[in-house]
C-alpha cells in the first residue's frame, strides 16, 4: 500500500465533516499545513494549497482500534507491524492497541521498548499493551510501573484469562494509580474446557463442544466487584454474551468507571453462522446467539458499551485449514470493521455520528489518549469515507498478511476512501 | 453417478428421508446376498475406495472393508492415530496425496466434528462418513435403523429410547436425525451433565428416570458409557451409573412386556447393559452387526453405482 506524502498545505474541501468531540457535523474543510491541523471550518480559502474534493464523503477523526493481534515478534508468517499497519490504514484506523500474546510475550519493559521503537516509523501509531503476569502465566505480575514509563498504554494478558482472582486484584490495585485500564480475557477456563462454540442449539447439533454464555458473564461478574472494590480501571474486552451486557449495564449504572468494547463479528454473525464448520468463525470468545446479538447493538446504542475492537487474529491458512478442534481461534478484522458495524447498527437507527463515536473518541477516552483530533496544531489522523456505498468484501480487500475472515463474500454498508496518517494520504 | 440426492453420506441431518429409504430397500436386497454361499457381486469391480480413519476403530473399518471386498471395490485402508495427524502432514496433504493416487470413494472416520465437510472442499471422491468426532456416524445410525425394521416391522410410530452420554454420542445424533425423519418417537435418557442443551429442538423428548423410559419403549439402544471424558468426570462411579441408568436384568424382568435391546458397541458389560441382557432374546446386537455390512453397501452401491442393480 503506498501513500502520498501530503503538501505542505493541503486542503480538504466540501467535506461532510463529523466532529465527535464538538458533536458537529456540517459541510465544510479541513486545513493541513505541514503535516497537522491547522483549521476545520464551515468555509476556509486557503491559496496555493492542494486541494482534495472530498464531496459527498464523510471526513472525521482517524479511527482508533484498543484491541489488535500484529503477531511481532514471534509470528512474522502471519503478521508484522508494518502488515498489520496496512490493514490498519485500509479500514480507516490511524491508532492501534496492539496485545502482548506474541512470541515471546510483551511482558517486560524491553519488549514494550521494541515495539515502540520498531513502531516509530510506520505510517500509524501502534501503542502496545503489557502482559498483566510473566509469561501470561496468570501468577506473576510484570513490571507493570516500567512498561508504562516505556509506553504500554494497558494490561493484559489476552487470550489467557486471568484465572486466579488474587492476581486479577492485585494488577486493578496496582494499575489503577498509573492510571492504566486492566483488560482481562473473560472466560471461566474450568466451564470453557475445550469448548469450540457457543454452548446452545448449535452446538447440540453439530457435536461441537459448546462454551457456555456465562463461562464469560461469571468473570465479568469477578471483574466488575474487583474493579469496584479497588477503584482499578477495569476495560472489559470483546463483550459476547447477553448476560455480560447485563452486568455491565448495572454496574455502569452504579457509577462505575469501567468502559467495555465489541468486536464487529459479535455484531454481525451468530452461532447458525458454524454450521458449515468453516473455522474463520471460530473466535474467542466465541459468536453467541441472535438474541445475545440483538443486545449487542442495542447496548452499544445506549453507550453500555463503548466502542468497536476488531480483535484483529490473524492465521495462516494452513493453521485455518485444520479440523475445527484443532483450528486457532482469531479471525482479521481491520478492513472490514466499518462497513460490518454500520451495516448492522444503521440497521438499528443509530446515526453515523453515534457509530463514529465508537470507532474515534471513545476508543479513545478508554486508552486516555488525546481525543480532539481536529484541534489545532495536531498532527493529521482522518478518516475519509463513503457511508451509503454497499460492497461485497472480498479477499481482495485485504491488506493483512492473513486471509482469515469470514466476512469474505459478505455485503457491507459504508466504505473507507481514504486515511490521513503518518503525513501521507492513502487512498483507497 | 449415485443415484441418492447428495453425492456424499456426511450425515443423516441432510440426508432426506428418501434417500433413507433408498438406502434400507437396498441395504435389504444386500443382506440376502450375505446369506448366499459365495457372498460376493461385482457391483463396484473397479472402483477404488480408501478407507481412511484417523482414529481407531475395530468393527467399523471391517465392516466396512468387509462391505467394500463384497461388491468387488478395490480396497485401501490407511490408519493413522490422531495425534501423528495433527503434528505431522496436514489434513488436507493426506487426503490430496491418496486422491492423487486415482481414487473413487474416501471412508474417513475422523476425531473432529465435521472433518468431512472440510475434506470435501478438498477432494474431489465421493465421501462417506464412518464416525467425525461427537457429530455423526450416519450408517450406524442406518444399521440401526435396518435392524429395528426388521424386529418391528415397520418405523413409523414406533417408540426407541436412547440411553446413556447423548452428549458424546455421534452413534445418538445420527439415530436422532434418522429415526425422527422416519416418524419414530424418540426419548432421551442419561446422566443430566450428559444431555446436550436444546436438545428437545431436534424432535426428541428427555426422562432422566430410566424406568419410566423402559416403560415406554418399544426399543431401547443402549450407549456406552465413560466415566471421564478429557479429564472431565462426569459419572460419580460404576456402581451408581448401573444404579440410575444401567439395562439391569432385573429392570427388564420388571417390564411386563418385550423390549428390543440395541447397542452400537464396544459394550461394557455390567455398566451401561448386563450380560444377561445383551445376551437376551430380546436383544438383537449381533443382528445390527450383520446389517452394517449389508447398510454400507448399499450406501456405496448407491453413491458409486453405475447402473441400477438387479436383485
Amino acid at each position: 500500500m503506498k501513500g502520498k506524502a501530503l503538501p505542505k498545505q493541503f486542503l480538504i474541501k466540501n467535506g461532510d465533516i463529523i466532529d465527535p468531540v464538538k458533536g458537529e457535523r456540517f459541510i465544510g474543510s479541513v486545513l493541513i499545513n505541514s503535516g497537522r491541523i491547522e483549521k476545520v471550518g464551515k468555509r476556509i480559502s486557503a491559496n496555493g494549497a492542494t486541494v482534495y474534493d472530498a464531496g459527498g464523503k464523510v471526513v472525521t477523526h482517524g479511527f482508533c482500534d484498543v484491541h489488535v493481534h500484529f503477531r511481532e515478534p514471534g509470528r512474522e508468517d502471519k503478521e508484522t507491524l508494518a502488515t498489520g499497519a496496512e490493514a490498519a490504514i485500509a479500514g480507516g484506523f490511524t491508532q492501534v492497541c496492539a496485545m502482548p500474546n506474541t512470541e515471546p510475550p510483551l511482558d517486560s519493559p524491553e519488549s514494550i521498548r521494541f515495539i515502540v521503537e520498531k513502531a516509530a516509523d510506520l505510517p500509524i501509531k501502534i501503542h502496545p499493551i503489557g502482559a498483566i503476569s510473566v509469561g501470561q502465566q496468570g501468577k506473576e505480575l510484570t513490571e507493570l510501573g516500567a512498561m508504562a514509563q516505556e509506553g504500554a498504554v494497558a494490561f493484559s494478558d489476552d487470550g489467557i484469562p486471568v484465572m486466579d482472582s488474587g492476581v486479577m486484584r492485585r494488577v486493578l490495585e496496582y494499575a489503577g494509580p498509573l492510571g492504566m485500564p486492566v483488560i482481562n480475557h473473560a472466560e471461566d477456563q474450568t466451564l470453557k474446557l475445550d469448548g469450540q462454540m457457543h454452548e446452545g442449539s448449535w452446538s447440540t447439533r453439530l457435536g461441537l463442544v459448546g462454551i457456555p454464555d456465562v463461562s464469560e458473564s461469571i468473570m465479568v461478574n469477578r471483574d466488575l466487584e474487583l474493579a469496584s472494590m479497588t477503584g482499578g480501571r477495569l476495560h472489559v474486552p470483546h463483550v459476547s454474551s447477553a448476560k455480560s451486557v447485563e452486568w455491565i449495564r448495572g454496574a455502569k449504572a452504579g457509577g462505575l468507571d469501567i468502559t467495555a468494547e465489541v468486536t464487529p463479528h459479535h455484531l454481525f454473525f451468530t452461532d447458525e453462522d458454524l454450521h458449515s464448520f468453516d473455522t474463520n468463525y471460530k473466535v474467542a470468545p466465541p459468536i453467541r446467539t441472535e438474541n445475545d446479538r440483538q443486545v449487542l447493538m442495542t447496548a452499544v446504542k445506549d453507550g453500555t458499551i463503548d466502542c468497536i475492537a476488531t480483535d484483529h487474529a490473524p492465521h495462516t491458512v494452513e493453521e485455518k485449514e485444520a479440523p475445527f478442534d484443532w483450528a486457532p481461534c482469531g479471525m482479521i478484522g481491520l478492513e472490514s470493521a466499518f462497513g460490518a458495524v454500520w451495516k448492522v447498527l444503521s440497521g438499528l437507527g443509530m446515526n453515523l455520528g453515534e457509530v463514529i463515536h465508537c470507532f474515534t473518541i471513545n476508543p479513545r477516552l478508554v486508552m486516555d489518549f488525546e481525543e480532539d483530533l481536529f484541534s489545532a496544531g495536531t498532527e493529521a489522523e482522518l478518516t475519509i469515507l463513503d457511508p451509503d456505498e454497499e460492497w461485497t468484501f472480498t479477499k481482495e480487500h485485504i491488506h493483512s498478511k492473513s486471509r482469515n475472515t469470514p466476512f469474505a463474500g459478505e455485503s457491507l454498508k459504508g466504505r473507507i476512501k481514504a486515511t490521513i496518517t503518518g503525513g501521507k494520504i492513502f487512498e483507497l | 453417478m449415485g443415484f441418492l440426492s447428495n453425492r456424499h453420506l456426511l450425515g443423516l441431518a441432510e440426508t432426506p428421508k428418501e434417500d433413507m429409504e433408498m438406502i434400507l430397500q437396498h441395504a435389504s436386497s444386500f443382506r440376502e446376498v450375505l446369506d448366499r454361499p459365495i457372498k460376493k457381486v461385482p457391483t463396484l469391480q473397479g472402483k477404488t475406495i480408501v478407507n481412511l480413519f484417523f482414529e481407531d476403530s475395530t468393527r467399523t473399518r471391517i465392516s466396512f472393508e468387509l462391505a467394500q471386498k463384497r461388491l468387488s471395490a478395490d480396497t485401501v485402508n490407511f490408519s493413522a492415530g490422531s495425534s501423528s495427524l495433527k503434528k505431522g502432514e496436514s489434513f488436507k496433504d493426506t487426503a490430496q496425496n491418496i486422491e492423487a493416487m486415482k481414487i473413487d470413494c474416501i471412508v474417513m472416520r475422523h476425531p473432529v466434528p465435521g472433518a468431512h465437510i472440510h475434506l470435501i472442499n478438498y477432494v474431489n471422491s465421493v465421501v462417506v462418513n464412518a464416525g467425525d468426532g461427537t457429530h455423526e456416524h450416519p450408517t450406524q445410525g442406518l444399521l440401526d435403523m435396518m435392524s429395528l425394521l426388521e424386529v418391528k416391522g415397520k418405523l413409523d410410530g414406533l417408540k426407541v429410547a436412547i440411553i446413556g452420554d447423548i452428549t458424546h454420542s455421534r452413534v445418538a445424533r445420527s439415530n436422532i436425525h434418522g429415526l425422527v425423519k422416519m416418524g419414530v418417537q424418540v426419548m432421551l435418557c442419561g446422566p443430566p451433565n450428559l444431555m446436550p442443551v436444546n436438545i428437545e429442538e431436534l424432535g426428541v423428548t428427555v426422562n432422566y428416570d430410566v424406568d419410566e423410559v423402559l416403560e415406554w419403549a418399544d426399543a431401547v439402544n443402549v450407549l456406552r458409557i465413560q466415566r471421564e471424558r478429557q479429564g472431565v468426570s462426569y459419572v460419580p462411579s460404576v456402581r451408581e451409573y448401573r444404579d440410575l441408568f444401567g439395562i439391569t436384568r432385573e429392570r427388564v424382568e420388571r417390564l411386563n412386556k418385550q423390549i428390543t435391546i440395541m447397542h452400537p458397541g464396544p459394550m461394557n458389560r455390567g455398566v451401561e447393559i448386563d450380560s444377561d441382557v445383551a445376551d437376551s432374546e430380546n436383544a438383537i446386537i449381533l443382528d445390527q452387526v450383520l446389517n452394517g455390512v449389508a447398510i454400507r453397501m448399499a450406501v456405496l452401491y448407491l453413491l458409486l453405482g453405475d447402473q441400477p442393480e438387479e436383485s
